[in-house]
């Protein structure tokens, strides 16, 4: 197996995430399998930001644990980075800009001082040129060849005028002849693999997914990470026909997405925990209306504002006690973006075929992290099937009819001889209130118990609907990881680290958070020898949840809630801390 | 491509299908309450524009007021508190062959509804909004509203409230509706004239209705106005003129006016959004005809 990693870093506005994105495209366009890492602050300008780009002839699911080229356009770079360079590694960096001393750097690895500003400065006084050359000395260290990074350059500039363009293809060859001349490439350096691979993040993915699982309307405010998806779908809306609202909070967005879904227009809203918990009350709207409605929450650092610009899974308690009262929902947790595009198409028939929320529970890392996908990976989901299930008869309709499953027949405004109301106050099955002037009469009394429990019963059905826990690894493993969302790809990325060290291990993960019963919980968990819950939050809400529902309890914990990622590193040394002989 | 998930019909053919009319659940408020010259009035508006019922959809929050929708026959979408104005919006943008009406009372849009409201206006989105304002909070039985005069004391200012009150009409006039309205629900006939030219103007339509509380408000009843309003259309009032109608917004005092303080053509919402103009939303093709070709953006 072969894996190299390339990561730079200098402050926000220096154009480190377009370095990143060109180097991660490179690679993905080799036909390597790709993790491209974006750590950002909550600055414009200044601070110290920095990216990862990861690649492998193999699938990798993380960023890594180390590097193979350090691209420092600042000192701080170098000081904050230098000693996560494997072997062999090389420092590349601008010597008119400052110095590194062979003796601040790992023993093994190499310093390449690369001209970059005076490489630019052949073409145009604008600085910013000094990164084309700088990533053309990186592209030769991490054996990508001089025309494919050409080509993500020129394609990434192709919207602007020939000169940016031309100097960007000279700067680059430059900078690679630089290296080629006064290094030689790393000995990790992947060759071209095949065709190029897809390279998304999951934000991407999520939109992407939407709108092939029929979504129409999209209202959001923005928030860090979840914006992203509006920006995307902005960016589609003309050709793929959506309607994108940008609303002016979030009380908005999820008021907005249920009116036109009751409407008949398939609708969803994206946020954070913050704005997510601007929507609660709106959610339990839904659920007592039964309007389908999607809700993306992509988790970031909290409580409150918290960590804006870092990762976390700590809001799976509030999705699944969002709202007052109790009411049908689905959890639905992908951990890759080509699961990401399968849940969101998911999630919207979920939505409609059990007329209740259902949330998406993303984060920050999964979210704005790029990963490489295959296209048959990302089937079209065929035809969107009509859910619509009523047509006049002539007969009272009854929108919120008692049946086996919950779900009742379900009108939208422009049907005629339909109308009904929709009502967030308790109802009889013709959407009229109970609330007043029948509330506390014996007949109504008995009526809300049937109406709650017409609600309720979705859950029984959702509970079958949604996908059971998946099970990877061997199925006799000694060890058994519990994880979710984002940290699944950490924990996949160890796993195959403690193969390679003779430690079997399996994974059990949650495509579906809830519903989740305790028959599926007891046969994914129930005969596992030892496990180990992995969480990126301080309580492990996750293994409380499974707890709850199951009486499961995990043998091992690893919790993580500073803001960043899993490295695998850190589940391996774990493992191998639990289990000192290395075996279990 | 798959073919919408709805199918609602497209155009309206053969016999008539029913106008608004009254639904068989009867309101519930107070004897005597302002809100049954509302309910009444909304009634006689649809009715006399003859849209059927099935293509209209009235959407309320809570509180008294926003029980309306009940008593009609259109569609409703009865939600939670202070949200009317974005449900109704996402149901206007859904499918724009729909008529839509907000209704509420004066807490749900002044008060914890207010942010959506200034955007609904500055948006121009082609809906109408009718406000039952009583100045007082009724439901939960007679707390201090945004409306509520200086001095008045109720349950939660038992001193008197000591806020200025909010002023419906100059909101609306700075937030940029471009029908302004204010009708008087012991004048049913006029109200419903306003309301229905509310609903056939094009753009976000206003009617502020001055809906006494029988039961809670003690000082702004119907004698209250009765003996303070007067017409804007016979006092020789010009609704195109906005400097007059900001000085006509300033009257609250001997003289109350009611009726059109402004109007004004300016493209709506939905005139400006690219996106429906394939037609209504809910018709036009969901999902992605061509995902290959969209793939091909991420290689």
């Amino acid at each position: 197996m072969g894996e190299v990693a390339v990561r730079v870093g200098g402050q926000a506005g220096d154009g480190i995430a377009s370095i990143g994105e060109s180097v991660t495209r490179s690679f993905s366009r080799m036909g390597l399998h790709v993790f491209g890492l974006n750590a950002y602050q909550s600055v414009i300008r200044g601070g110290h930001v920095w990216f990862q780009a990861r690649a492998s002839d193999r699938r990798v699911y993380s960023q890594g644990d180390g590097a193979d080229v350090l691209y420092a356009l600042d000192r701080t770079t170098v000081e904050v980075h230098v000693h996560d360079l494997r072997p062999g590694g090389t420092v590349v960096f601008d010597p008119e800009k400052f110095q590194v001393d062979p003796k601040e750097v790992p023993a093994g690895v190499r310093t390449l001082p690369v001209p970059t500003l005076e490489i630019a400065r052949k073409y145009t006084t604008q600085s910013i040129l000094q990164n084309a050359g700088g990533i053309g000395a990186v592209a030769y260290l991490a054996g990508i060849p001089l025309e494919t990074v050409q080509k993500v350059l020129s394609d990434s500039f192709g919207r602007k005028k020939g000169d940016v363009v031309d100097w960007n293809l000279g700067a680059s060859a430059d900078g690679f002849r630089y290296a080629e001349a006064h290094a030689s490439v790393n000995d990790h350096a992947v060759a071209k693999q095949g065709p190029p691979r897809l390279l998304m993040n999951g934000n991407q993915a999520l939109a992407l997914g939407a709108v092939a699982g029929g979504c129409k309307f999209l209202a959001q405010y923005p928030m860090t990470p979840a914006t992203s998806i509006m920006h995307w779908m902005a960016a589609h809306a003309s050709s793929l026909g959506v309607v994108v609202k940008q609303a002016e909070d979030e009380l908005a967005s999820i008021n907005m997405a249920i009116g036109a879904s009751y409407a008949g227009v398939r609708a969803m809203t994206a946020t954070s925990g913050g704005g997510f918990s601007l929507m609660v009350e709106a959610l339990g709207m839904a659920g007592m209306t039964e309007v389908p409605v999607v809700v993306i929450d992509s988790q970031r650092g909290g409580p409150s504002t918290g960590l804006p610009t870092k990762t976390e899974q700590g809001d799976l308690n509030l999705m699944l006690g969002a709202g007052q009262g109790e009411f049908p929902r689905a959890i639905l947790a992908p951990s890759h973006p080509k699961e990401a595009y399968l849940t969101a198409i998911e999630a919207f028939r979920l939505a409609e075929a059990w007329q209740t929320p259902v949330l998406i529970a993303t984060d920050l890392h999964l979210s704005e992290s790029f990963q490489t996908v295959d296209r048959d990976e990302l089937p079209s989901p065929g035809p969107i099937a009509s859910l619509l299930t009523v047509e006049p008869n002539g007969h009272s309709y009854l929108r919120y009819q008692y049946t086996d499953s919950g779900v009742s027949p379900r009108a939208v405004p422009g049907q005629p001889g339909l109308q009904f109301v929709a009502v967030s106050d308790e109802h009889d099955e013709r959407g009229h209130t109970v609330s007043d002037i029948r509330a506390g009469l014996p007949k109504w009394i008995a009526e809300r118990k049937k109406m709650m429990e017409k609600r309720m019963r979705k859950l029984e059905g959702l509970a079958r609907d949604v996908h059971a826990p998946e099970v990877e690894g061997p199925a006799e493993a000694p060890l058994t990881f519990v994880a979710w969302g984002s940290t699944v790809g950490a924990v996949r990325d160890a796993m195959a680290e403690l193969s390679r060290r003779n430690v079997a291990t399996n994974l059990v993960w949650f495509p579906a958070l809830y519903p989740l019963t305790p028959e599926r919980i007891t046969s994914a968990l129930g005969h596992r020898k030892k496990t180990m819950l992995v969480e990126g939050n301080f309580s492990g809400q996750l293994g409380r949840l499974l707890r709850a529902e199951s009486g499961f309890v995990p043998t091992f914990r690893l919790h993580k809630y500073d803001g960043e990622p899993f490295y695998p590193h850190e589940i391996v040394a774990k493992v191998l801390e639990v289990t000192p002989n290395g075996r279990q | 491509m798959a073919d919408s998930s709805v199918q609602v019909p497209q155009t309206t053919t053969g016999p008539a299908l029913p106008v608004v009319g009254k639904s068989d659940v009867r309101p519930t408020w107070c004897p005597g309450c302002g809100d049954f010259g509302v309910v009444a009035g909304v009634e006689m508006a649809l009715k006399r524009l003859g849209i059927p019922s099935h293509e209209v959809v009235i959407v309320s929050g809570i509180g008294c007021s926003s029980n309306l929708p009940h008593f009609l026959t259109p569609y409703g979408f009865h939600g939670i508190h202070g949200r009317v104005i974005p449900v109704a919006q996402g149901i206007r943008w859904a499918n724009t062959r729909l008529t839509v009406i907000g209704t509420g009372g004066d807490g749900d849009g002044f008060g914890i509804g207010v942010g959506h409201l200034v955007h609904a206006m500055r948006r121009n989105v082609d809906m109408t909004y009718v406000t039952m304002d009583n100045q007082i909070y009724g439901l939960t039985t007679g707390q201090a509203s945004p409306t509520s005069t200086l001095g008045h004391k109720t349950k939660s200012t038992p001193d008197g409230v000591i806020e200025s009150p909010i002023d419906p009409i100059s909101l609306a006039l700075a937030s940029g509706a471009t029908y302004i309205a204010r009708a008087f629900s012991g004048d049913v006939k006029h109200l419903a004239d306003l309301v229905a030219n509310g609903i056939r103007h094009k753009g976000f339509a206003f009617v502020d209705v001055l809906s006494p509380c029988v039961t809670y408000n003690k000082i702004n009843t119907f004698d209250f106005f009765r003996q303070r309003i007067y017409k804007l259309e016979s006092a020789g009032h010009d609704p195109t003129d906005k400097v007059a109608a900001w000085q006509r917004s300033l009257e609250w005092g001997d003289k109350i006016p009611i009726g059109l303080f402004y109007r004004v053509e300016r493209p709506t919402y939905e005139d400006l959004e690219e996106g429906f103009e394939a037609g209504p939303l809910v018709h036009q093709p969901a999902g992605i005809a061509d995902l290959s070709k969209v793939l091909d953006e991420f290689v």
